[in-house]
C-alpha cells in the first residue's frame, strides 16, 4: 500500500490542483476583500459557489463516461421553475414538493440516459434537443418569472449553521457523502470509469456499461434538480430563462475542465469538479474587490478561464513521441 | 486493429474509407454522353451515393410543406418560400462554417459571440466616416476570422478539446463586446452595403441573402471535394493520426478550419445586422444550436470525417421550415421548444443511429 502513492497521486492531481487553485485565488479574495472574511462574507460566497459546484458534480457524472449534458442548465431551470410552485405550504407539501423536483430531475436525466442508450444518438446532440424540451416544459410551468417557495426551508438551507458555517456548505458535503462517494466506490460506478476509457474495452470484458450509463445520466439529472431547487431557495421564485440555462451548462463546463476532469472520460473526479466550481467563481468575484470597473467582470473571466485551459497544455511538454499528439 | 479509442459509432465507414463518402456532389458531375448504357449506370451510381440521411431530411421538408400547405395553401406561395429561403440563408452561411468543424471531428462553440463580435464590429466600422462605411463588412469577417484563428491556435497547437476551446474564445469575445460597447458606445446601424445583401432583391426577385448563401455554399463545396484541404478535413475528421503519418499539413488545415468557421459566423452576424439594420448583444444566442443541429440532421456525423453540403443544406431549411411553421400555426412558445427538440430527437432516431458494440 505505501508504494502506491505516486499511482495515487497521479491518480488525484488533477484534483489536488484545482484544490490548490482554489486556496490561493480565495486566499487573494479574503486578503483583499474590503470587510474581510467574517460570517456573511463568507455565506454569500458560498452559496454562490456551491449551487456552480452542485451543477459541475452533474455535469462530471456523465463526463466520465465520455459523454457531455448540455441539458443540465435546462434541468436546473426547469426545477427551479417546478419548485417555485410545488415547494410551498405546510412542511410536509414541502416535502413531498421536494421529493417532487428531485423525482423531475431523475426522470429527465434517465430520458438523457435512454435515448443515449437504447437510441445509439450521440450525448451532445441527444441533450441539446432534450435541453430543448426541458426548457419548453419550463415555460409552460412558468411564462412569467414569480411563484414562492417555503421560506423557513430556504432561510435554513442558504443561512447559517450556530458557529457562522454557511448552511450550504454542508448540503454540499452532504451531497459528496450521499451521492458521490456510494456512486464512486460501487460496482457501477467503476463501469462508469471503466467504460469512460474505453467503451469497447469495458463492453468486452463483461462491464455492465448500460446499466452504467444509465445511473449516470440519471443521478446527473438529479444532481440537476438539486441545483434548481437551490437556485429556488437563493431567489424565493422561479424563472424560465433560456440564458441562465445556458450559461449554467457552459459554467458547468469549464468546472469540470478547471477541476481537472477530462473530457474525454474515464478519470477525474466530482471533488475535483467541486473546487474547480468554487476557483471559477471566485475569480469571477475578484474584480469586485480589486474594485476594478464591472464593465471589465466578463472579458476578466473570459481571459482567466482561457488562460486555466492553456495551463492544461503543458502535458505537451512531456509527450516524447509526436504521435501521440495525435488521438 | 482498425477501431478506434471511442467508438466511432454514427460514421459507419471504416477508416481509411474516407475517399468513398468524401465526393458530395461529385457523383453526378463529369461530362454529359449520349450513351444510354452510360447514363444508366450513372443513373445507378447517383443511387449509391444518395445517402439516407439527405433523402429523410429533404423528404421530411416535403412533409413540413403539406402540413403547412393543409393548414394554410399560402405555405406553398413563392413569396411564402423564398421569404423562408432567405431567412434560412443567415442560419446556412453560419452552419456552413459549423460543419467544416464537425467534419473534422470537433465542434464550434463559440457561435454565438463570434456571431455577434461580426454584427457588432461591422456596425461599429460604419461610424468610422466613409473609409469605414466601405471596410465594414471586411471588418466584420476579419474579427470573426481572428477569433477563429485563436480557437485554431489552441485544438491544433496546445491540443486541448475543441469544445472547451471555443467555450473560453466565446467568453473572452463576450468581454470584448461588453467592453466595446460599455466603454466606446460605438455606433450600432448597419452600413448601406450590408442592407443590401441581406434585405435587397436582384434579378427575378431572388432575394440578395440567398444569393449569398448560394455563393458561400458553392464555395464550401468546391473546398470541400476539390482541393487538398477538404480531402485533409475529411481525412482528420476519420483518423488524424493517420493524415498526420501520410504527410498532411493537419495543424494548418485545422487552423484553417476553425478561422473559416469563425469567418462564416461573423459574416452571418453581419449578415443579419443588415436584415434587422442594428446589432445587438444577444443577437447571436439563438443560432447555435439550431446550426449545429442543421449539419447532424443533414447526416453529417458529429464524430466526423462523413458528411455532405447538399445534407447540411437539407437541414437548414428543414429547420428554418420547422420553426416557421410551428409560429405561424401560433403554437405557444413553450410548445414549440419541445416540438422542436421532440423533432430532432425523432429525426436522428430515424437514421441518425450508432453501430451497435457487437457489429
Amino acid at each position: 500500500m505505501s508504494g502506491d502513492w505516486p499511482y495515487h497521486l497521479r491518480e488525484h492531481r488533477g484534483t489536488l490542483l484545482a484544490l490548490a487553485g482554489f486556496v490561493v485565488m480565495f486566499t487573494i479574495y479574503v486578503a483583499n476583500h474590503p470587510v474581510g472574511l467574517n460570517a456573511n462574507v463568507a455565506t454569500t460566497a458560498a452559496n454562490k459557489g456551491v449551487l456552480l459546484a452542485i451543477v459541475a458534480m452533474a455535469q462530471t457524472l456523465v463526463v466520465l463516461t465520455a459523454g457531455i449534458d448540455l441539458s443540465v442548465g435546462m434541468v436546473l431551470v426547469l426545477a427551479n421553475c417546478l419548485a417555485s410552485s410545488i415547494v410551498v405550504g405546510t412542511p410536509l407539501m414541502t416535502a413531498l414538493g421536494v421529493v417532487g423536483v428531485l423525482l423531475v430531475g431523475c426522470l429527465c436525466g434517465a430520458i438523457n440516459g435512454l435515448i443515449v442508450i437504447y437510441g445509439r444518438l450521440q450525448p451532445i446532440v441527444t441533450t441539446i434537443a432534450t435541453g430543448a424540451v426541458y426548457y419548453g416544459a419550463a415555460l409552460a410551468l412558468r411564462r412569467v418569472p414569480g411563484g414562492d417557495v417555503n421560506a423557513s426551508l430556504a432561510d435554513a438551507l442558504t443561512g447559517q449553521l450556530p458557529g457562522g458555517v454557511p448552511a450550504s456548505l454542508v448540503l454540499l458535503l452532504a451531497l459528496v457523502l450521499i451521492v458521490w462517494l456510494p456512486f464512486r466506490r460501487s460496482a457501477i460506478g467503476r463501469a462508469a470509469y471503466a467504460l469512460g476509457s474505453s467503451e469497447v474495452a469495458a463492453y468486452m470484458s463483461g462491464v455492465p456499461i448500460r446499466r452504467a450509463k444509465l445511473v449516470a445520466y440519471t443521478l446527473s439529472g438529479l444532481l440537476a434538480s438539486v441545483a434548481g431547487l437551490f437556485v429556488t431557495f437563493i431567489t424565493y421564485s422561479g424563472e424560465a430563462s433560456a440564458a441562465n440555462g445556458s450559461t449554467y451548462t457552459l459554467y458547468s463546463i469549464a468546472a469540470v475542465v478547471l477541476g481537472g476532469v477530462s473530457l474525454f472520460g474515464g478519470s477525474g473526479s466530482a471533488v475535483g469538479a467541486i473546487f474547480g466550481a468554487l476557483m471559477f467563481r471566485t475569480i469571477g468575484d475578484l474584480l469586485f474587490v480589486f474594485n476594478l470597473d464591472p464593465l471589465w467582470q466578463p472579458l476578466f473571466q473570459g481571459v482567466v478561464l482561457a488562460a486555466a485551459v492553456c495551463l492544461g497544455s503543458v502535458r505537451l511538454l512531456q509527450v516524447r513521441n509526436r504521435l501521440d499528439l495525435y488521438g | 486493429m482498425g477501431e478506434t479509442d471511442r467508438p466511432r459509432s454514427a460514421s459507419g465507414v471504416p477508416p481509411g474509407d474516407w475517399k468513398a463518402h468524401a465526393a458530395p456532389w461529385g457523383a453526378a458531375g463529369g461530362p454529359a454522353e449520349p450513351d444510354p448504357r452510360r447514363l444508366l449506370g450513372r443513373a445507378a451510381r447517383v443511387r449509391q451515393h444518395v445517402d439516407p440521411a439527405i433523402a429523410s431530411a429533404f423528404g421530411c421538408i416535403l412533409v413540413l410543406l403539406l402540413l403547412g400547405s393543409l393548414y394554410s395553401s399560402s405555405f406553398l406561395s413563392p413569396e411564402y418560400l423564398l421569404q423562408q429561403l432567405k431567412v434560412a440563408s443567415f442560419l446556412g452561411v453560419i452552419a456552413t462554417g459549423a460543419m467544416i468543424v464537425i467534419l473534422l471531428g470537433q465542434i464550434d462553440l463559440s457561435v454565438p459571440w463570434v456571431v455577434a463580435v461580426g454584427g457588432m464590429m461591422a456596425t461599429a466600422a460604419t461610424g468610422w466616416g466613409p473609409v469605414g462605411v466601405a471596410l465594414a463588412i471586411p471588418v466584420g469577417v476579419g474579427c470573426g476570422v481572428a477569433l477563429g484563428l485563436v480557437s485554431g491556435v489552441g485544438v491544433a497547437f496546445l491540443r486541448i478539446p475543441s469544445m472547451i476551446v471555443t467555450l473560453a474564445v466565446n467568453a473572452v469575445a463576450q468581454g470584448l463586446m461588453v467592453v466595446h460597447t460599455g466603454g466606446f458606445s460605438p455606433q450600432d446601424a448597419s452600413s448601406p452595403a450590408m442592407r443590401f445583401i441581406a434585405t435587397g432583391h436582384s434579378l427575378f426577385g431572388i432575394p440578395n441573402a440567398l444569393l449569398v448563401w448560394a455563393a458561400v455554399g458553392t464555395g464550401a463545396v468546391f473546398l470541400l471535394t476539390r482541393t487538398t484541404f477538404g480531402r485533409v478535413v475529411y481525412a482528420i475528421g476519420n483518423r488524424e493520426r493517420a493524415a498526420y503519418l501520410s504527410g498532411a499539413r493537419t495543424r494548418a488545415v485545422v487552423m484553417a478550419a476553425f478561422a473559416i468557421s469563425g469567418g462564416l459566423s461573423a459574416f452571418g452576424g453581419v449578415l443579419l445586422a443588415g436584415y434587422a439594420s442594428k446589432a445587438a448583444q444577444a443577437m447571436g444566442d439563438p443560432y447555435l444550436l439550431p446550426a449545429i443541429a442543421a449539419v447532424v440532421l443533414g447526416g453529417t456525423s458529429i464524430l466526423g470525417g462523413r458528411g455532405n453540403y447538399l445534407g447540411t443544406v437539407a437541414g437548414v431549411i428543414l429547420i428554418t421550415l420547422l420553426q416557421s411553421i410551428l409560429s405561424v400555426m401560433q403554437i405557444e412558445e413553450f410548445g414549440r421548444h419541445v416540438i422542436y427538440g421532440i423533432v430532432i430527437i425523432g429525426m436522428l432516431l430515424l437514421y441518425g443511429r450508432g453501430r451497435r458494440h457487437m457489429d
